[in-house]
């Protein structure tokens, strides 16, 4: 818990725990395009790992296949927690353990912030429409827990005095906040962050950093993000996995990541590469 | 390793506390008691000019009628306004509801000469057919119509918003078609007699009052005040069911999905079981309206049940207010009155004022439509939006004495949704 942020990714794979999250051979076609091609990729337990590309690379494709919104050609398989999900459903994968916060904030608007982390507790709530109606005992300590949990994960995320306002009435930075949270509902095995500094000035970013590890000392969670700012990728991630035009083409620590040559095509382009300039060395556009 | 930026500041608002808990019981009840010993111990003994402008204006009957109008706008509200759900068929359930009262408690018995009576259904042993209890046929109708629910669901369910109005609103035009052709189905079996219909229906032993007199029996035609008791008592159990389930795990997950269907199933909501469960809820209080529909009427006929009650049901949801029971309430009671009363009287009196004859009732549905668009234009979330219950229901006196401060919060809010901010 009060262990040092950033393990190698190493240090945390080696114990011969089995992965959190296991994609083999993801291939996803659209029509005549492939937009995602056999791309095998795991996060380990307890591990915080990236992805990223540059845009189109197929990352948020890659992402819905994880999360069961897309599926996958044969003999692409999804194994959560040594779990096979694929084919499964969305709320299925989802109470199964892995949860997602979206690039473009998707909140209830009109419900409450608690309300909100509540409905991420649905299937790990039992009481049916009669339970309800009636309001039977088992009922009300249910839901009296969901509310306790609801507050100390908006707590958690920092946002606890906000409990009571609507979703959509929460700042910007907030509103992500309770993405997480809401996520975290889920009591999920794997968090996927898709692009959660979306928006962030530097300063909120480095919080989210530590933020990040805060999830996963305390919660016991594995973190897989996809993320433009090549600031937080480098600081936050313990390995690096890089797509473009939909297949890997690099994968390791961020200091591997950051002066492999095809990375740095990737981005910049050849000539970059050949001058030997790393992906993050450049003053970063805003993406969004 | 705890960072300072993402510390917790405690919570300032207590929890949220279920305040209309005894308010809205306790004004249902008072307001329902008033209308009781008004119509039944005051009216009839008042001056014969006030009685006939009370009978021209509000008579009893019509306020029955409005009941049974908003018993079935609550149950769609569930439909539409919790789950976000279009339905443009509600009128099946009406009429299946109404059918398998008329079924459960007529003479009909399906052409069959059997008498089939159970605990005590007053009308049995005359003729035939089967005779249950009142209580037993609602449950009947309610658990028939939650099955209908499913099983329409089911497959339709899983389109998109239009083509589930679609889809919706044919089942809305091919149950009364059934209903009406139930005789010539071609293998002799009478399933609903055709556009004659099934009656007259049993009548049912209540608390009657009239004229004063209190007495319990059987609920002639003109028992209104036994009839209100009756269906006050169904809505209240509508409102009641409608309020619990809004705030449980269901009602959750309906609201989620009503915004944003991708993230609650990404949240881990199953999408399906969710909305079939929001349309056999539905169902079961088109059950319970169509039902009370057949008990006013009489009998059950196939030709009420047209498109036409789908879409003032709609209309009395949405001008209400989607999704807050109290203005669903108020403006199916609203709407139902003015279809029946308010307009033709109206009317009249302009009619009388200045010696023109114009038809105002033809009218009805030029004036809905209108009142619609103006409605969508200027005030898109009805007459009491859902954000602002408790706001209003704080002002209003219905005796809820811990009325605290008129939270600004919901008042900030509720003008945030009232500008018009397109979700």
């Amino acid at each position: 818990m009060s262990e040092n942020p950033t393990p190698g990714w190493s240090a945390v794979a080696v114990e011969g725990r089995p992965p959190a999250l296991a994609a083999d051979n993801i291939t996803v076609v659209f029509g005549g395009l492939t937009a995602v091609k056999d791309v095998s990729f795991t996060v380990p337990d307890q591990g915080i790992v990236s992805l990223i590309g540059p845009n189109g690379a197929g990352k948020t494709t890659f992402f819905n296949v994880l999360t069961g919104l897309y599926g996958t050609e044969r003999p692409g398989r999804v194994v959560l927690d040594g779990l096979d999900v694929t084919g499964l459903a969305p709320h299925k994968v989802a109470a199964l353990g892995l949860a997602r916060t979206f690039q473009n904030i998707r909140l209830f608007g009109l419900m409450t912030a608690e309300e909100n982390v509540k409905v991420a507790m649905h299937s790990h709530l039992k009481s049916g429409v009669f339970g309800t109606v009636l309001r039977l005992p088992r009922q009300r300590r249910e839901e009296r827990e969901a509310h306790d949990a609801a507050l100390d994960l908006l707590k958690f995320v920092g946002i606890g005095k906000s409990a009571y306002e609507y979703a959509r009435n929460l700042s910007y930075g907030d509103q992500r906040r309770l993405e997480v949270a809401r996520a975290l509902a889920l009591r999920p095995k794997v968090l996927l962050l898709d692009e959660p500094t979306a928006g962030m000035n530097p300063r909120e970013s480095a919080e989210f950093v530590e933020f990040v590890h805060r999830v996963r000392d305390e919660l016991k969670v594995s973190i897989l993000l996809i993320e433009h700012d090549m600031s937080v990728v480098m600081r936050v991630s313990e390995r690096i996995t890089v797509l473009d035009r939909g297949e890997k083409i690099a994968e390791g620590t961020a200091d591997e990541v950051r002066t492999n040559p095809r990375v740095v095509e990737a981005y910049l382009g050849s000539a970059a590469a050949d001058n030997h300039v790393n992906i993050d060395d450049e003053p970063r556009e805003r993406a969004s | 390793m705890g960072s300072t930026t993402f510390a917790v500041p405690e919570t300032k608002r207590p929890q949220n506390v279920d305040r209309s808990r005894i308010g809205w019981p306790l004004g249902f009840t008072i307001a329902s008691v008033v209308i009781v010993i008004f119509y039944g111990f005051v009216l009839p003994f008042l001056v014969p000019d006030v009685r006939t402008f009370v009978q021209n204006w509000m008579p009893l009957n019509q306020i029955n009628d409005a009941l049974i109008w908003a018993m079935s706008a609550l149950g769609l509200n569930i439909v539409v306004g919790y789950a976000g759900l279009l339905d443009l068929g509600y009128v099946a359930f009406w009429a299946v509801g109404g059918y398998t009262a008329a079924w459960l408690m007529s003479d009909f018995g399906f052409g069959q000469k059997v008498n089939f009576d159970v605990l005590g259904n007053p009308n049995a042993g005359t003729v035939g057919g089967i005779h249950l209890n009142i209580v037993m046929v609602f449950v009947a109708a309610m658990a028939v119509c939650a099955l209908m629910g499913v099983i329409i669901g089911a497959p339709t369910l899983r389109l998109r918003s239009d083509y589930l109005a679609l889809v919706t609103l044919g089942f809305g035009e091919i149950i009364p078609q059934v209903f009406k052709n139930g005789d010539e189905d071609g293998i002799g079996f009478n399933l609903s007699n055709g556009t004659v219909g099934i009656g007259p229906m049993d009548t049912v032993p209540a608390l009657g009052i009239n004229r004063g007199e209190v007495k319990f029996g059987n609920l002639g035609p003109f028992d209104h005040v036994g009839r209100f008791i009756i269906f006050s008592l169904l809505t209240a159990l509508i409102i009641f069911i409608s309020l619990r389930i809004r705030q449980g795990r269901l009602g959750r997950a309906w609201l989620a999905i009503r915004e944003d269907e991708l993230a609650a199933s990404a949240m881990g909501v199953p999408l399906m079981r969710a909305k079939l469960a929001a349309y056999a809820v539905g169902a079961v209080a088109g059950a319970i309206g169509g039902v009370a529909f057949t008990m006013q009427l009489g009998q059950a006929r196939p030709d009420p049940f047209t498109f036409s009650v789908s879409i003032t049901l709609l209309a009395m949801v949405v001008l209400g207010g989607m999704g807050n029971v109290w203005g669903v309430l108020i403006g199916a009671l609203f709407l139902a009155w003015f279809n029946s009363v308010g307009l033709p009287q109206m009317g009249n009196s302009i009619n009388d004022t200045f010696g023109t004859h114009i038809e105002f009732p033809s009218f009805s549905f030029l004036i809905f439509g209108g009142a619609l668009v103006l409605m969508m234009l200027f005030r898109r979330e009805g007459l009491l939006p859902e954000s602002r219950t408790r706001l209003v229901l704080h002002e209003g006196a219905t005796g809820d004495s811990e009325a605290e401060e008129p939270d600004q919060e919901l008042v900030d809010q509720a003008d945030v949704i009232k500008s018009g901010e397109v979700k």
